[in-house]
């Protein structure tokens, strides 16, 4: 199971408590987002030098070396890379696929699951075309805030 | 033994028939707690009063009254059910049986799935998401839970509803809905009748999570709206219709019925429905008198054994 969850691609929600909005943690979150970007597009190992010099070319603000390799273990140790050892540094490696491949994937592994609507809880079940006419109607009554 | 044995198994036809009615009735937490223990309680009390009928089936084979000392002549004069229907008891209570072992292996299975995919999502907070254009959103039950939302999802509701989108699944961790939707399709695994009660189960913990969803927000319009746009959002969705048609359709369907989003809905957009200590108080009445009646058949059977063992040793 962990395989495949280390395949999808998240862009993790930043500060969303009840009433925060989006905001200190931001730099980190695009950060390690312009990385993930960065190792997809290269579909191959790349070292924390060659990441940096990616995302040079990107045209992005000029990264610390030391940056570049906290961000790349970081994703690393939350499974969204694997690394192999090249000389004395690591070459890391987007296992992530595109990530609407990755949110297939999850749903079709938990749908091999024969329990998972019992167990994830979804907020909204399907409509049937009787469903659909009488929300319609429901919410029509309503006046829109 | 006649009436006591017969009592639990019929308790589930009265449950067929009203859980969907009683789950609109009651307030949803008590419905929630209600149900699932009805459902838990006639399942034991049923299994308990097949097992009875069962056995007296059972113990009348040779090999068996041999074993056990019992006397056949006493267990058949005394036998409170025909042996057909003794062995129609046996092949059903055998069918439970298994039905709940195997219910509950794969039930433990998925959720110690769901609970190792809640740890192993990325980032460090409890929300994730998820990078799909597929409207979707659901809570992990895990140590600790994770609550999923799709970019299709997120982006489509606006600050207002996604408060309300997250204090809902939010609250279906808290509350730890997982176990009693879980029970209830345990005790229904065991006997077909009472599906309709696990069905109003969890139906009754989604409007336990809306109802928490409103208070949290402060505004029950918008939790209802919230719900209706993003069910709207799903069956809309080229992707989303797919999965809505195989995976998420409501169980319980008559002819006219209407799903559980539109009754949701109009839940919602109503006043809080207030609790009934009289509908609590029937239900505690007959799950008392199911499992008494369960009981006293265990108790007959004691002694009709005793009797036919008293019988060969004389």
């Amino acid at each position: 199971m962990a395989q495949w969850v280390r395949t999808a691609v998240v862009r993790t929600a930043v500060g969303e408590n009840d009433d925060a909005e989006r905001g200190a943690r931001r730099p980190a979150g695009a950060l390690s987002a312009q990385v993930l970007e960065v190792l997809t597009a290269a579909g191959r190992a790349l070292t924390p030098a060659e990441v940096r010099g990616a995302l040079l070319e990107r045209g992005l603000e000029p990264l610390a070396y030391t940056t570049v390799v906290t961000v790349l273990s970081r994703l690393h140790t939350q499974g969204l890379l694997d690394r192999s050892r090249v000389g004395r540094a690591y070459a890391y490696v987007a296992v992530a696929d595109h990530s609407r491949l990755a949110a297939r994937r999850m749903r079709r592994v938990l749908d091999a699951e024969a329990d998972r609507d019992a167990v994830l809880a979804r907020f909204v079940s399907g409509l049937s075309a009787h469903d659909e006419e009488v929300l319609r109607r429901l919410l029509g009554a309503d006046p829109e805030a | 033994m006649h009436l006591a044995v017969y009592l639990p198994l019929l308790a589930p036809l009265l449950a067929a028939g009203s859980a969907g009615w009683l789950a609109e009735r009651m307030a949803p937490r008590w419905a929630t707690w209600l149900l699932a223990t009805a459902a838990v309680v006639l399942a034991v009390a049923g299994g308990v009063a097949l097992t009875a009928l069962a056995a007296t089936a059972i113990a009348q084979l040779p090999p068996v009254a041999a074993l056990g000392h019992w006397s056949v002549a006493v267990l058949r004069r005394e036998d409170p059910a025909s042996l057909d229907l003794a062995l129609v008891a046996s092949a059903a209570a055998l069918a439970a049986l298994v039905a709940a072992v195997r219910t509950l292996c794969l039930r433990i299975r998925a959720l110690v799935a769901a609970a190792r995919t809640a740890r192993c999502l990325p980032g460090a907070r409890q929300l994730v998401v998820l990078d799909d254009p597929t409207p979707d959103a659901y809570a992990v039950p895990g140590r600790p839970g994770r609550i999923v939302i799709s970019t299709g999802m997120y982006d489509a509701l606006d600050p207002g509803e996604r408060r309300v989108l997250f204090a809902h699944e939010r609250a279906h961790l808290t509350c730890r809905h997982h176990l009693f939707v879980a029970a209830a399709q345990l005790a229904a695994a065991t006997n077909p009748l009472l599906r309709p009660l696990a069905a109003a189960v969890g139906y009754s913990t989604e409007r336990w999570a809306d109802e928490r969803a409103a208070q949290a927000t402060g505004d029950r319009p918008l939790t209802a709206r919230t719900v209706g746009k993003a069910a709207l959002l799903s069956t809309h969705h080229p992707r989303a219709t797919a999965l809505a048609v195989t995976g998420d359709s409501p169980r319980h369907r008559g002819l006219r019925r209407t799903g559980p989003v539109p009754r949701r809905v109009a839940a919602l957009l109503s006043p809080p429905v207030t609790p009934h200590p009289v509908l609590t108080v029937l239900i505690l009445l007959v799950l008392t008198i199911a499992a008494a009646a369960a009981v006293e058949a265990a108790r007959d059977l004691d002694i009709l054994f005793d009797l036919a063992h008293v019988a060969t040793v004389r």
